[in-house]
């Protein structure tokens, strides 16, 4: 990647990665009535910060990630079989959906599921994967 | 019942820790499970003798009507009886016997595992059952007869048993399912009561495929190499399996398919004459031996051989025989066993050249070897003798072949004395020979109590024939009948042409034992024939080829260039597609190009002016990048649509294909090779028929619609029941969450894979 040293590029990153990222997670959450969903967020937000690893070296785009990417595949993982597991309490079919529903003042009702649970993992999922992929091959260039 | 059969299973699980706890008392106090499950199996014999039968039966899968179905009748009942008491002095024996082994603990987790596949295998009514019981007896003997797993040959042997076993259970199978489409029933008892089996078609195939399962499983010629081999086990596994129990499966399933599948001149001929070439074949190859197991290994394949051979013939006096026969042979087979295992314990002994004149030094297994010897010679007042009477009675008087038969079985008489009297004088009587190890005393009373038990039986049961009789005899001769028999067992006929043969015998043998160095020196020119052309060699061929021929289509199918892989998964898909369109057609229904838009008609052009681009550029960047605008193009084409979430996608995926690719592309060189334009024309064939292909698949897809589309109900159901508006993702993530959770985990996969694939060759460098 060193020959992406482009001011441009990596002012434009420091400020997008935030923004993008922020959408993301927008993307995530609405994705259960607008277009959107945990695949779709996950995919920018891997996007995002592969965008901005281009902008730099591959030892401080190291140091940006605080967390190694194959643990927050594990982490998408693990919760999206958790997310599977409550219907079994209820003698449900593996997989069958929860819903709570809160009331919440001024935003009126709000409704928790675990499929919420289920796409967060896989927007983790998402995200870990491809940052493993990009980063194993761009470590595999030095 | 299902506690009894899967006990051994369970006692099995703890086993080593029992061991552990009880120490050098461990074999007694496992002993109690097999011993309890005799006493079990005595308590049906009064139901049995009176000509009952009792049949459990458990639910197992009951989506696929498959039960766990046992049936305790004459003959499951004789095995039964058998394997466990048989198997209470084998593991009393063995606590002794591999006192000093440092994993004993494995072993009682294998012979009790073993002995409840093997009570399994007898009992069950169902071919499920009993198929998946047969295959487990053969994994646990393979781990049996390589326990000692460091010494490579016991590891060679151990795998032998295993290949011919489960290679003739792979032929059993097919038969089975045969059987029971045959039939109409996958339970054994209803298949046998129903008639026409015989003269269905089917009826060679299912018969030779049960005979190569049966045949290689009680080791008949040519598959009899590998039982020998099997001796590489601990003695008391060898006088388990492969005397008293799993080799008789073969015997077990001929005798339990009899009602159905006997009776024809197929049957006859082929069992009786291979069987009877089994026991000649056996009994010369074991009088030619001399190593101590071996010997008792090869007369081992005479007895299974003469079973079979009964069976074969088919006749009241052949089933009679055969039970009976299969009896005495356990007892006295078991016994012998055991005392080889006494020889090697005691005197150090393995072969019969290394022992002679021992009587002194162990005078009571003097006394038990040579009563367990003059039965397996079909000595006068013996069970084995009246077994044997029986024999020649019923090859004499057999429908067919009956002179081929008497001649293999009165060869077959005059060297099993000669064996007996190989095993039975040999060591015990004679001038005193130097052994290995300098006997100082008598096996513990844990390893004589076998030999004793079981040789005593036999002497008693000669005696008393009524006493096994009445017990299960009768019962088992029935079941194989298939109508009720009355043995009539005694020891004394007459004098008539059997007893006849059974004292020329007796002489011939006698006088061949004084002569046997010479007997041997006499054949001695037999090994150079078997190493060149014999069926163990052909075994080994055939294992080299078998290797060969892997290392072969790996170095052509594996030859580690992507183009290849794709070409042969492309080629393969076109011609699998290819096969199924022709055979069950396809169609595309009519094409119609008038309400195609104008926009659409753009995004079009532009796609195949991007593909068209890739195809001819001469740089890798360029041609990525046209890609990349093909990928694009299709997501125009979601969007139009509306399907504004697979478009996002499509665009998200293409963007970060497009990254990934120029990630790599800086690691290739640049183009050195091209292709030559013939190669070129290839691939451009290749992925013009994909291609076609691809779009016919499509258009049929659309076309021809087996089921209604579940579209609407999706639509209808997204709200109430998936709580979302955004059809795709409630079917991403409620409605089909097991499918997402896949594909999340071959995500997950494909990236830990590149990652390894990467890092780890990155660090071999380093």
């Amino acid at each position: 990647m060193s020959t992406m040293h482009s001011l441009i590029l990596r002012t434009a990153g420091n400020f997008l990665l935030p923004l993008l990222l922020l959408f993301s997670i927008f993307l995530l959450l609405r994705g259960h009535d607008e277009p959107g969903g945990g695949f779709i967020g996950g995919l920018v937000a891997a996007s995002a910060i592969v965008l901005s690893l281009f902008a730099m070296e591959i030892k401080s785009a190291k140091a940006v990630l605080w967390v190694d990417p194959r643990h927050v595949l594990g982490i998408g993982m693990t919760l999206a079989i958790v997310s599977a597991i409550p219907s079994a309490f209820f003698g449900q079919p593996f997989f069958t959906a929860q819903w709570l529903t809160f009331e919440v003042p001024a935003m009126g009702e709000i409704k928790v599921g675990t499929v919420l649970m289920f796409d967060i993992g896989v927007y983790l999922v998402v995200i870990g994967a491809v940052l493993t992929i990009m980063l194993s091959l761009a470590e595999a260039e030095d | 019942m299902l506690l009894a059969v899967l006990s051994g299973f369970l006692i099995a699980a703890i086993a080593p820790w029992v061991h552990r706890f009880s120490g050098r008392h461990s074999g007694w106090v496992l002993a109690v499970l097999p011993g309890a499950l005799f006493v079990y199996f005595l308590g049906f014999i009064p139901e049995i003798a009176d000509g009952g039968q009792v049949r459990f039966v458990y639910p197992w899968v009951p989506g696929l009507d498959i039960q766990l179905s046992f049936l305790v009748d004459g003959l499951s009942l004789l095995f039964a009886l058998l394997i466990s008491g048989i198997g209470f002095f084998i593991v009393s024996y063995a606590g002794r016997y591999l006192e000093k082994h440092r994993d004993v603990g494995r072993f009682y987790v294998l012979i009790l595992a073993f002995m409840g596949s093997m009570l399994g295998l007898v009992l069950a009514d169902n071919l499920v059952a009993l198929f998946v019981f047969w295959e487990l007896t053969s994994i646990t003997s393979y781990l049996l007869i390589g326990y000692n797993h460091e010494d490579a040959r016991a590891r060679y042997c151990a795998l032998q048993g295993l290949f011919v076993t489960v290679g003739g259970g792979l032929a059993l199978l097919a038969g089975l399912v045969m059987l029971a489409v045959a039939g109409g029933s996958y339970e054994l008892s209803e298949i046998l009561a129903g008639e026409g089996l015989q003269e269905h078609a089917w009826y060679l195939p299912i018969l030779l495929l049960v005979l190569a399962g049966a045949f290689t499983k009680s080791a008949q010629v040519p598959f009899h190499f590998w039982l020998p081999n099997a001796m590489a086990a601990p003695t008391p596994v060898s006088a388990y399996l492969h005397s008293a129990t799993m080799v008789k499966a073969g015997v077990y399933l001929l005798a339990r398919l009899n009602p159905g599948l006997g009776g024809t001149d197929e049957w006859l001929l082929i069992l009786s004459l291979f069987g009877g070439v089994t026991m000649l074949t056996g009994v010369f190859l074991a009088a030619r031996s001399t190593g101590v197991k071996q010997v008792l290994a090869y007369s081992t394949v005479m007895a299974l051989g003469t079973l079979t051979m009964l069976i074969g013939v088919g006749t009241e006096t052949a089933i009679i025989a055969a039970v009976t026969f299969l009896m005495a042979h356990s007892l006295y087979k078991g016994a012998l066993f055991l005392i080889a295992g006494i020889l090697d314990h005691e005197a150090g002994c393995k072969d019969f050249l290394q022992t002679g004149g021992l009587r002194s030094a162990l005078p009571v297994t003097t006394f038990f070897a040579a009563i367990a010897a003059l039965s397996l010679g079909g000595v006068i007042p013996m069970f084995g003798f009246i077994a044997k009477e029986l024999m020649l009675e019923a090859v004499l008087e057999a429908p067919t072949v009956s002179g081929v038969l008497t001649a293999l079985a009165v060869a077959t008489a005059i060297l099993g004395v000669l064996v007996a009297a190989i095993v039975g004088i040999k060591p015990w009587f004679g001038p005193r020979v130097q052994t290995p190890r300098e006997p100082h005393h008598e096996a513990p009373p844990a390893m004589l109590a076998g030999p004793a038990v079981l040789g005593t039986l036999g002497l008693l049961f000669g005696l008393a024939p009524m006493l096994p009789e009445w017990g299960v005899l009768g019962a088992a001769a029935g079941a194989v009948y298939g109508a009720p028999l009355d043995p009539n067992l005694s020891l004394w006929h007459g004098i008539n042409a059997p007893l006849m043969i059974s004292a020329a015998s007796l002489l011939l043998g006698l006088m061949l034992y004084s002569q046997w160095d010479r007997f041997r020196a006499a054949f001695a020119w037999l090994d150079g024939v078997a190493n060149s052309i014999g069926p163990e060699r052909q075994y080994d061929r055939t294992m080299a080829g078998l290797v060969w021929t892997a290392d072969w289509q790996t170095r052509v199918l594996q030859n580690g260039y992507l183009r290849y892989y794709l070409m042969t998964i492309l080629i393969m898909t076109l011609v699998m597609v290819g096969v199924s369109a022709e055979l069950y057609g396809i169609s595309v229904g009519e094409l119609s190009f008038a309400d195609i838009q104008i926009q659409e008609w753009t995004v079009l052009g532009m796609l195949l002016a991007a593909a068209a681009v890739a195809v001819v550029i001469r740089s890798r960047l360029g041609a990525v990048a046209s890609l990349g605008a093909v990928g694009f193009g299709v997501a125009l084409i979601y969007v139009l649509f509306s399907a504004p979430d697979v478009g996002i996608t499509q665009v998200l995926v293409e963007t970060l294909t497009v990254l990934l690719l120029v990630l790599v592309l800086f690691r290739l060189p640049g183009f050195l090779n091209l292709s030559s334009p013939l190669v070129r024309v290839r691939d451009a064939v290749i992925a013009l028929s994909v291609g076609g292909m691809m779009t016919l698949v499509m258009l049929s897809t659309l076309h021809m619609r087996a089921h209604d589309s579940i579209s609407a109900y999706h639509v209808a159901e997204s709200m109430p029941s998936g709580y979302g508006r955004n059809i795709v993702n409630v079917i991403l993530v409620d409605f089909r969450a097991l499918d997402t959770l896949g594909e999340i985990f071959v995500l997950a996969l494909a990236a830990v894979g590149v990652y390894a694939m990467i890092n780890l060759r990155a660090e071999d460098r380093k």
